[in-house]
């Protein structure tokens, strides 16, 4: 079984969010860049298949050579090799595309993604790379299983979960629930070493279309000053509750 | 050219989400000039949607439709969107919707801007106000295409009633085999239980808690108060409470109307989940945590007692409201 595996690089979970140029552009200055998180759950979860059922892992990125060090911590994880297509990630369906040549061009049978990246939120690329190459997609994926050319997978849906089974070749969008957070791997020295080693295949975008361009950006309003409350005195707090802030 | 929504609906039941969405497409048609076109599957009586200022519905009712499919109803949201010739399609960020968003955005060749929380900005080109950094920031984006997905937060725009002469019709969209290739084996959800995608106010625990055995306090408040029930990272991570509770950044959002922290911190993964909610009370007694910074009311006590106590008040306070 061929597995790709989709990563993102994104801002750590705990950065602070600052735009430039005149607040079109996402500043990096003093950012630490890591895997998207939910493409990690995914991640590790392919490592599973690699280690029990004799996958193969390969890693991709679309994005400049700036992408590099978090695809290497992929390949430090386990990948078997890492592939960065040389063009910056414009928009949701032109990152699919460039994905969906990759598909083909390697004969994947699953995709494992993360359901959303959490910088720029689209939730969009998996599905639109299932939609693009024909495959079969399951979305907030929170249990694969593959046996022969059959995947059962568990999504979660609002309230619960679901069941379902589908035919590879398969692009899963998924999060944490694939695997727990417990299960994460923190690259070894050996890990490390081994990564240095592997192939980092860097392939020429193809020339497609862009469907959504993102104009500029802005900061929320900073909020308004808390009330604090006394412990005593819950019957304000109610009181604040239904006549204030009218939600009760 | 009518703006098209799709209006989710269980059990026949539309959805408040589906109210919302509707909602919102009348306001995109008042922009354009146009109606609203709503399509619904298995929908009971569809009256309702006439109030949220839909002028037509499309009606599929379909036994293979029954439960969701992400590719089938694609493929019949498709051939609705043809039919009316729309530019514009309007759905919520519902789990269902978000799955099958993108596959329809391929199908029509259509942008989707995901997550939009505002009327657009302009219609042409048409821009949206959608959020990204997980709510630290918003951002401003135009659909470049002929047609146009717009996915719609829940509780950005709210329920805006606006009566249009409603009428219905049939449709009955061709469905092929492959539609159906991933197929629903079983469905696995708690019939009883308010979800935080559905809730209006959620009650939301932290290791403050201490331990699971102390959750007894949280839904007796979570009950009084009709909400669901929810926890940080560190006690979905310790198996306090399961994966589905976990809201934050990667976790679930929460867009409530009353978000009630108890015993939680407030990371900044945390805050960013969560921070879509309209009002924010925090109950710590550690003053100095980061999310007295982030809320609208907080108190600083012991959640042991507080809670028992806030809850009593509530129910007092229900009852004499009833």
């Amino acid at each position: 079984m061929k597995i790709l595996v989709c990563i993102s690089h994104v801002p750590d979970t705990t950065s602070k969010i600052n735009f430039t140029e005149g607040d079109t552009k996402f500043d990096t200055n003093g950012v630490q860049f890591v895997i998207n998180p939910n493409d990690e759950f995914g991640l590790t979860r392919a490592m599973w298949f690699k280690e029990k059922q004799g996958a193969t892992v390969d890693v991709v990125n679309v994005g400049g050579a700036e992408t590099e060090p978090t695809l290497r911590k992929a390949l430090a994880i386990g990948a078997d090799s890492a592939i960065r297509v040389n063009t910056p990630a414009t928009d949701g369906i032109y990152v699919a595309k460039q994905l969906a040549k990759v598909f083909k061009d390697g004969g994947y049978d699953l995709v494992i993604a993360g359901r959303e990246s959490i910088d720029y939120n689209g939730g969009m690329v998996p599905g639109m790379l299932a939609g693009l190459v024909g495959a079969n997609f399951v979305n907030t994926c929170i249990g694969l299983e593959i046996e022969g050319n059959e995947a059962t997978v568990i999504r979660e849906i609002d309230g619960g979960k679901e069941t379902l089974r589908a035919a590879l070749p398969l692009v899963i969008g998924t999060q944490k629930g694939i695997v727990e957070e417990s299960d994460l791997r923190i690259p070894n020295m050996r890990g490390i070493m081994q990564a240095r080693k592997k192939p980092m295949n860097v392939v020429e975008p193809i020339e497609t279309n862009t469907n959504t361009e993102a104009v500029k950006f802005e900061k929320p309003e900073p909020r308004g000053d808390i009330k604090m409350i006394d412990p005593e005195n819950l019957d304000e707090l109610v009181d604040l509750l239904h006549n204030e802030a009218k939600v009760i | 050219m009518s703006v098209l929504v799709y209006t989710e609906s269980e059990e026949g039941k539309f959805k408040k989400t589906a109210l919302e969405v509707a909602s919102y497409a009348k306001g995109v048609a008042d922009m354009l000039g146009t109606g609203v076109t709503a399509v619904t599957f298995n929908a009971g009586d569809t009256s309702e949607l006439g109030k949220y200022g839909v002028s037509k519905v499309l009606k599929v009712n379909s036994d293979k439709l029954k439960k969701f499919n992400a590719k089938a109803y694609t493929d019949a949201l498709k051939q609705a969107v043809e039919k009316e010739g729309s530019k514009v399609v309007v759905l919520s960020q519902s789990a269902n919707a978000k799955y099958l968003a993108p596959l329809l955005a391929v199908q029509l060749e259509a942008g989707y801007a995901s997550n939009v929380v505002a009327l657009p900005e302009s219609t042409d080109p048409l821009q949206v106000k959608r959020t990204a950094f997980t709510n630290k920031a918003f951002n401003f984006t135009n659909i470049t295409t002929d047609v146009k997905i717009i996915g719609v937060s829940k509780n950005a725009f709210g329920l805006k009633e606006s009566s249009a002469e409603l009428s219905e019709e049939e449709f009955s969209p061709n469905l092929s085999d492959g539609d159906f290739s991933v197929e629903v084996v079983s469905v696995d959800k708690a019939a009883d239980k308010v979800t935080i995608a559905d809730a209006e106010i959620v009650v939301s625990g932290g290791r403050g808690m201490k331990g699971p055995e102390n959750w007894g306090m949280l839904e007796e408040l979570a009950e009084t108060l009709g909400a669901a029930t929810a926890c940080s990272k560190p006690v979905s991570d310790m198996g306090w409470r399961p994966h589905s509770e976990h809201v934050g950044q990667t976790g679930k959002p929460v867009a409530a109307n009353l978000y009630i922290a108890i015993g939680i911190s407030g990371a900044i993964q945390h805050l960013a989940g969560v921070n879509a909610s309209k009002t924010k009370v925090v109950i710590n007694n550690d003053p100095e945590a980061p999310f007295f910074k982030a809320a609208d009311y907080g108190i600083v006590g012991d959640a042991f007692e507080v809670v028992p106590k806030l809850t009593e008040k509530l129910k007092k306070f229900k009852s004499d409201n009833a």
